[in-house]
This record gives structure tokens, C-alpha cells and sequence, in this order.
């Protein structure tokens, strides 16, 4: 953990009125508010934690079983649970400011009403760096849709969010790769103030248990994440770029390497997070971390910024 | 909100020895660092399948023994039940090969603050850490009757060291190959009646556990039970190993076995409704959009059955 890379290399990042002293973060539901991850490393040295999406009431979540093992990766139903907003702002954020990690706060709702409530009750919070707005959640008030399934919903809850967050906290859309055209969303979120987009969420699933013959989840559907969906979350973050080459993005899906990070970096991603893979090594994050800054400095990059995109094409005006 | 307060650390450990002992691999780790902190209850978590893995969770034991002052400067033993692709992998490891390993984790058993009379139950290899625990309780001055079951005689673990390290061993099987025919909690009450036992300690499946919860309950004395979830990281932040607990403000809430458990008092499980979230739990969904309750969940089996490569191996 203590390796010193060859070269050093300049690893801030920025999205939009926030800069991030390093490029990686924790993926939202795979760190929960980063205390129990303390134990293994100081998770002040990451990018920042990107918090367990936290929602206005507490909820207990989707019954178990929750979660089955695929290959290089898992399908999980976990289904939001967490202690509400008062008790996250009590315990949590005030674990993760005492402890002076950088901290971006995800957020989920059942509603657009939901999401402005919890953008007006963190709005005069100290110490969240920024917001990440899980729209890829499902929306009770809309059956079951996913508000980032529909381009006029999404921006809705952006619009909602934005007006209530003050203007120098940056907040990022986290979108599902479950749409036909990723673009269009990220083109709606944008228009409603989103100033970055967290790119992806779990794609959906369903395991058959062999054995029982039946669903391997209490909920039936789950979201698949880990490596194996890697290349999906690298396809997003390329057509996202490619389409809005100004927009920061925060990329992950399936990143366990420095390697793997750097894929996301070049494709466009302006800093990545890692997730499921934290379950097979809570040391991960931080590893990725280090071994992103060999992978710039072995490449020639004396800073992450030049390294952002660098795989599309140069633009011919 | 409690962490882990084992604080664990993450090492990579050699493989010291794998041995067979009946449908179970008792396996051997070097662990300096780790053996010295662990208590009865206390578990590990361990990578399987090397490191370019398909198999990305971990896999979790309870803790069989640990010696701190071992030749290899403190070890740690498990024993694995291999049912899927990661235990197997596990088990086919051989000395000198490298693990990684995270532990101690969880709660442990907590023992009583008098030398009452204590019942220790282990349900095939869940009977791990019940040896341990009763030489602990036994040096505080503690009778133990030490009862082991299984579905047959194979599955049995322990019976040789039980004898030396608990003061009264009786076995159950259920083929009725070795030992009184039967489950354990058919020889529960009569030895609650012979030493005015306080406490019952538990390991095993999840159906043992909830039926000696229910006779402790039913004596009127109290039970810890470590409980067996399915989990992904072991070190709580991945959600998925949590089970309805009544909260000693009497609210119910779906609770992680990893760092809040894996071992609970029995009357503070509700046993019946593990696989669901019940109506009245802190969080629950509002009865319009409850879904339809899981069919089967509520009873399982004594000898669970297979949950495919994520069954929680050992800890239960």
C-alpha cells in the first residue's frame, strides 16, 4: 500500500466548482458511510466517499435473499435500505466531517418532492463536497420506472435538486445503462443543471437457483454489477464524452485495477469509483488509487487531466 | 450506530495444513496479528479462487481454534463444509500456498458474569467454535453440557475434542448412527433439568438455531445464537447479510450479521420471519406497495439447503 510511483503525477480533478485532490472514490452502496472501510485505509487519502444513497424516511430494504455471485461479478436487491436523512446527517456525515474525508452525498427518492426535500435538508450541511442524485432507483410514484429510464423525468428531478443545492456544490446525475440511447438522458440532465454525471448504475438482472428452481433473489430482479459489466460502463462513459466532451463524468462499473480505472479515464471519465469489487477486498479503493497513478506516470502523463478522453479521437473543427 | 469492533486486519495468510475429518476440511492458517484478538464467534473472511477470480465475494467461517503462540507465530483455524465452486477451491489449497484473509470479524459470544451452568449446541460443522468457547467457559468455573447434531454420524464434528473440552458430551443424529436418535432439541430440556442450565449457546443452521431459541425461551433462560447469512463482504458495507432483530427499544430492524452479529441473543431474532421484512420493522414499505411474503423462507430446514458458491460456508 505504500508504493511511491516512478513519476508524480498531478491527480486533481474538477468537476465543476469542485476539485477533487485525487480521482478516485468510493461507488455509492458498496462503502456505506466509509467508517467501516477506515478500518482498512484512511479513507481521508481517496478522491472522496461517495455515501450509500440515503433517503428522506428510513427504509428496511428489500427482503433476503439479496444477493447471488455471477461471474466476475454479483446480482444484488438490496433495495435502499438506510436510517433516513436525520439520522445519516447525525451520525454519518458527522462521522465522515469529524473524520475530514472528502464527501459527496447520494441521494434517492420515491419522487421528485422527495429528492427537493432532501436537497433543502442537506442545503445548509457543512462538509459535502458534492451531490450525486441517484435517479436509477426505482420510482414509486411512477410504477416502478426508473426515473432515468425517461429523459423528462430525469430532468425533473435534476431541475427539482439543482434549485434547492447551493450553486457551489456541484451535483452529478447517476444514470442506468438500461436505456436504448444513454446520450438522450445525459442530454436532458444536463439542460436541468446537473453539472457532471455519474455513469453507471447496475444493470438488471435475474439468477435461477438450480436447486429450488426458483428466482436466487427474494425480489426477483436484481442490479448486476462487478467486472463483468465493465465494458458496458466504459461504452457509457465513451458515447457520454463523446456527445458532451465538456461534461466532467464520474465513471465505475467493475473497476478493480489501476488498469481498469485508467480505461474509464481515457474513455472520458474525469475521476471513477470503485464498487462490488470493495467486497472482495476492502483495501480496493484506495489500491486503485495507486495503481492509477503508476499507470499515468508509466505513460507519460504528468497530470490525470491530459489523460481524460485521450482515447477518442482528436476533434477536427 | 455500532461498527465492527473486532477491528480486523487483512493479511495474506499461508496455508499451514488441510485436513479431512469426516465431510469436513479442517484447514490451518498462519495468522500473527490475528489469533491473539479472536474470541468464540468471532469470524473470518477469505478471497477464494486466486487473484484473477470469476469469484468475487468472500467467503465467511466461523472460528474453530486459534493458537497465538504457535511455531508460526500465531494461527487460525477453520472448517469448511466445501458445497460450492469457492469452498472447493479452498479446500484444494495446500501448504505453503497463500489466502487472504480478513479477520477477526463480527460479535462474539459474550459470557456470563457468574459461572452458571451452560448448554453449548453445534449443529455439524457449525459446532467450530463451541470448543473453544467451552474451555473459555470452563476456566471461569462454568459446567458445560456440549451437544453436538447432525443428519448422520459424518457430519458430526468435534466428537473427541468436545469429550476433553466440555464437561458432558452428547450426541444427535438424526439417521440415529451415532448418539441419541434425533435433533438436538430432543435432548435440550432434560439437560436444562439436570444442572439448572442459564444459558444456551448455538451454531448451526438457521432451523437448530430458532428451535433452541424456543426451548431457552420456553425454560425461561437465555440463548446467543451465531447465525448463518448469506453475505458479500463480510465487513459490512454491502447490506446483504442483515436479518429482522428486535432492538433492546423493542423495535425491530433488519440488522447486519457481519457487524452486528453473527452471534444474537435467540429471543431478539424473530426466527420466523428471517427472509422477509416484517409489516412493523423501522423502514418497512407501506402496506400499499408491500410485496408478496417469500413462500418457504420462514422454516428452513436442519440441513439447509445447497444456496450455491455464496452460502455463507461456516458462519452461522
Amino acid at each position: 500500500m505504500n508504493t511511491t510511483p516512478v513519476n508524480t503525477v498531478d491527480m486533481s480533478t474538477t468537476f465543476g466548482h469542485l476539485e477533487l485532490a485525487a480521482p478516485v472514490t468510493t461507488a455509492s452502496g458498496c462503502a456505506a458511510a466509509g467508517r467501516e472501510l477506515d478500518q482498512f485505509f484512511d479513507v481521508t487519502q481517496l478522491g472522496a466517499i461517495v455515501t450509500k444513497s440515503i433517503m428522506l424516511n428510513a427504509r428496511s430494504g428489500r427482503p433476503t435473499l439479496r444477493m447471488a455471485e455471477t461471474p466476475s461479478g454479483m446480482l444484488n436487491a438490496i433495495g435502499l435500505q438506510g436510517p433516513g436523512i436525520e439520522s445519516f446527517i447525525e451520525n454519518d456525515l458527522a462521522w465522515l466531517r469529524d473524520r475530514g474525508a472528502t464527501t459527496i452525498v447520494s441521494i434517492a427518492g420515491g419522487s421528485i418532492q422527495e429528492y427537493q426535500e432532501l436537497a433543502k435538508r442537506l442545503r445548509h450541511e457543512e462538509g459535502i463536497a458534492a451531490l450525486e442524485v441517484n435517479i436509477s432507483c426505482p420510482n414509486v410514484a411512477n410504477r416502478g420506472e426508473v426515473f432515468a429510464c425517461n429523459p423528462i423525468e430525469a430532468g425533473g428531478v435534476i431541475h427539482a435538486v439543482r434549485r434547492n443545492t447551493n450553486s457551489r456544490v456541484p451535483i452529478l446525475a447517476k444514470l442506468t445503462p438500461d436505456v436504448t440511447d444513454i446520450t438522450q438522458i445525459a442530454k436532458s440532465v444536463i439542460d436541468a443543471g446537473a453539472d457532471g454525471i455519474s455513469v453507471m448504475n447496475t444493470t438488471l438482472g435475474v439468477v435461477i437457483d438450480t436447486t429450488t428452481m426458483k428466482p436466487a433473489l427474494a425480489n426477483v430482479t436484481g442490479g448486476l454489477s462487478g467486472p463483468a459489466i465493465r465494458p458496458m460502463a466504459v461504452r457509457c462513459v465513451w458515447q457520454i464524452h463523446q456527445a458532451y466532451p465538456d461534461v466532467p463524468i464520474l465513471g465505475m462499473g467493475g473497476i478493480g485495477s489501476g488498469l481498469d480505472a485508467l480505461q474509464f479515464i481515457l474513455a472520458g471519465a474525469s475521476a471513477v469509483s470503485v464498487g462490488t469489487t470493495t467486497f472482495n477486498d476492502p483495501t480496493t479503493p484506495f489500491r486503485v488509487q495507486v495503481e492509477l497513478e503508476e499507470a499515468l506516470a508509466q505513460r507519460g502523463f504528468s497530470s490525470l487531466r491530459d489523460a481524460i478522453g485521450f482515447a477518442h479521437p482528436l476533434e477536427t473543427d | 450506530m455500532p461498527s465492527a469492533v473486532a477491528d480486523p486486519i487483512r493479511v495474506e495468510a499461508e496455508v499451514l495444513s488441510v485436513r479431512r475429518v469426516g465431510e469436513y476440511f479442517v484447514m490451518a492458517f498462519a495468522a500473527p496479528g490475528i489469533a491473539e484478538r479472536v474470541s468464540p464467534g468471532h469470524f473470518v473472511a477469505i478471497a477464494v479462487g486466486g487473484d484473477r477470480s470469476s469469484m468475487l465475494l468472500r467467503r465467511s467461517f466461523s472460528i474453530y481454534r486459534v493458537d497465538p503462540s504457535g511455531s508460526f507465530g500465531g494461527t487460525l483455524e477453520i472448517v469448511v463444509g466445501p458445497k460450492g465452486a469457492g469452498t472447493q477451491w479452498l479446500v484444494s489449497r495446500r501448504p505453503g500456498d497463500m489466502v487472504n484473509l480478513i479477520a477477526p470479524l463480527g460479535r462474539p459470544f459474550s459470557l456470563p458474569v457468574d459461572p452458571v451452568a451452560c448448554i453449548l449446541v453445534g449443529g455439524g460443522y457449525g459446532a467450530a467454535p463451541m470448543f473453544a468457547l467451552a474451555e473459555q467457559l470452563r476456566e471461569r468455573g462454568s459446567h458445560v453440557d456440549l451437544v453436538l447434531g447432525a443428519a448422520t454420524e459424518s457430519r458430526l464434528f468435534g466428537l473427541v475434542e468436545g469429550r476433553r473440552a466440555a464437561t458432558t458430551l452428547t450426541t444427535t443424529t438424526e439417521d440415529g448412527s451415532d448418539g441419541v436418535q434425533g435433533r438436538v432439541t430432543d435432548v435440550l430440556p432434560d439437560l436444562i433439568k439436570q444442572h439448572d442450565s442459564q444459558v444456551i449457546y448455538g451454531c448451526g443452521p438457521m432451523g437448530m438455531l430458532q428451535a433452541i431459541a424456543g426451548v431457552a425461551s420456553d425454560h425461561g433462560i437465555a440463548s446467543q445464537c451465531a447465525v448463518e447469512e448469506s453475505m458479500a463482504c463480510g465487513v459490512g458495507v454491502c447490506m446483504t447479510c442483515v436479518l429482522p432483530v428486535i432492538g433492546n427499544d423493542g423495535v425491530t430492524r433488519m440488522v447486519r450479521s457481519c457487524t452486528e452479529g453473527p452471534v444474537f441473543f435467540g429471543d431478539q431474532v424473530r426466527w420466523s420471519d428471517v427472509g422477509t421484512v416484517p409489516d412493523d420493522c423501522l423502514g418497512a414499505p407501506t402496506p400499499t406497495v408491500v410485496s408478496a411474503p417469500l413462500q418457504g423462507r420462514g422454516a428452513l430446514p436442519d440441513e439447509p439447503a445447497p444456496r450455491g458458491p455464496v452460502s455463507r460456508g461456516g458462519v452461522r
